[in-house]
């Protein structure tokens, strides 16, 4: 099939940038997403072009490197996949592709697509932990768990930390990241010792790179590759409340 | 003491209890209204005089005044500090699918703030002295309103736009304050959806029984 491509160029993150129309003939719809760009870069290369700078690592939806905002949804139009997992048969001949990178204050363009994600590092580093003695692994039926609750802290730690909760939400807030960081430790007893500390330390740095305010509007949600339920919100603000 | 304070968690869950106060005082306001369709003007300017003298009502009162402005003054800034989130906005817009009417929330809200002042300079001001008036008839004030179009025209309008607010507010208090329940929070969004339906639909039927079967 024949696209047209309109893929936001920025130099660097110091200079302005703007839209480039490349036009990408007999697209195969066995393609993903990214070999298509690759395919792209190689037509670039060859005229002697700078390549479409992209993030990206795995290819295989669990690395949550390559988030780009593609036509008017982080990792595109289909549910619960990344970027990387788009396959070019959801799109039809005569496409025009839109293609952005992640915009928010905490998530500064570095170059064309890529954006610098070191605020969720930060977010992390503060309190995505838990304390242990590292030794031998201990009997794993020492200390019981629900496995509701089991089950639930799993379904919080497949985040990925892509951003595309950022990316959708109206406000870039960055509180359905948090609070799955949160959970994951939040409803396993190995993770209470420390849950007033880390909520109090994620929540503060979050704070302080700059995402808004989550207004509760679900897009977060409705975008998340890896389907991390606005439940966990609620969680993190119960966690916050009972910290001080 | 202020990261706790002004922490964006904190910050919402003000926001969520006052709004959840304000939605406590609406219905209250809406049953004294029905009173405006008696042709007797007595219970009406009664239920008025007591609210505005009875010791327990004017604590209410200021109380009311005050989260009113807490509401209005934290959705400010709240909104100013999101705009400020995302400087440079996505060129193929928000596809995503939400919950439709939280995507207005500010401009709902300030076409209901909008209506306030004029409600404020219409009853609550004369009430003050600050505006002339009588205020032991707010009856036949507020009959007189209700037969200008204009008046209606606003009037309904600000109520839809206010019921959109509502449904959304409604359910999103509960999720900020950490309510979130596999079986409640469903039965809390049919609430929401009667509750936003019906207290602008029971503040408009009074309008358009006052402006055009009066």
């Amino acid at each position: 099939m024949n696209l047209t491509l309109k893929i936001w160029r920025q130099k660097n993150a110091g200079t302005k940038g703007s839209f480039a129309t490349y036009r990408m003939d007999d697209v195969s719809p066995e393609m993903s997403f990214l070999e298509m760009l690759d395919a792209l870069n190689k037509k670039l290369v060859e005229e002697d072009k700078y390549p479409v700078a992209f993030d990206h690592d795995c290819r295989e939806g669990i690395c949550g490197s390559c988030g780009m905002y593609i036509n008017g949804h982080p990792h595109g139009p289909v549910p619960a996949i990344t970027t990387c997992h788009l396959s070019m048969r959801y799109f039809k001949e005569g496409d025009t592709i839109w293609i952005e990178p992640w915009r928010a204050k905490p998530f500064p363009v570095i170059k064309d697509l890529i954006v610098d994600r070191t605020a969720f590092d930060k977010i992390q580093i503060a309190g995505g932990f838990i304390s242990v003695n590292a030794g031998a692994a201990p009997e794993a039926n020492s200390i019981l768990v629900e496995k509701k609750k089991s089950d639930d802290a799993f379904d919080s730690a497949i985040c990925i930390g892509c951003g595309a909760c950022v990316a959708a939400c109206k406000n870039a807030s960055a509180m359905l990241f948090v609070s799955a960081k949160i959970s994951q430790f939040a409803l396993l007893p190995q993770g209470r010792i420390e849950a007033k500390e880390r909520v109090r330390a994620m929540i503060e740095k979050m704070d302080e790179a700059g995402f808004g305010n989550c207004s509760n509007t679900g897009a977060c949600e409705a975008e998340c590759p890896k389907q991390i339920k606005l439940t966990n919100i609620a969680r993190l603000n119960r966690e916050y409340f009972k910290a001080y | 003491m202020n990261k706790i304070l002004f922490s964006s968690i904190s910050k919402k869950f003000v926001m969520a209890l006052a709004g959840l106060f304000l939605l406590m005082f609406l219905p209250v306001h809406l049953v004294i209204n029905f009173l405006l369709l008696k042709s007797d003007p007595v219970p009406f300017n009664k239920a008025a005089h007591f609210m505005a003298t009875f010791p327990l009502v004017k604590i209410m009162e200021v109380a009311l005044i005050g989260v009113i402005l807490i509401h209005i003054t934290w959705g400010i800034y709240l909104q100013i500090q999101n705009w400020l989130a995302r400087p440079v906005g996505y060129v193929s817009g928000n596809k995503s699918e939400t919950s439709f009417f939280s995507r207005f929330m500010i401009w709902t809200g300030a076409s209901v703030l909008t209506f306030l002042v004029m409600h404020f300079f219409n009853f609550y001001f004369v009430k003050l002295g600050l505006v002339a008036g009588n205020p032991e008839d707010f009856y036949t004030l507020a009959h007189k309103l209700f037969k200008i179009p204009a008046y209606n025209y606003i009037y309904l309008v600000c109520f839809s736009l206010l019921g959109f607010h509502l449904y959304h507010a409604f359910s999103s208090a509960f999720q900020t304050i950490g309510l979130n329940h596999r079986l409640w929070t469903p039965v809390v969004k049919v609430v929401a959806l009667i509750y936003a339906i019906a207290l602008p639909a029971g503040f408009a039927f009074i309008s358009i029984s006052l402006w055009l079967f009066r």
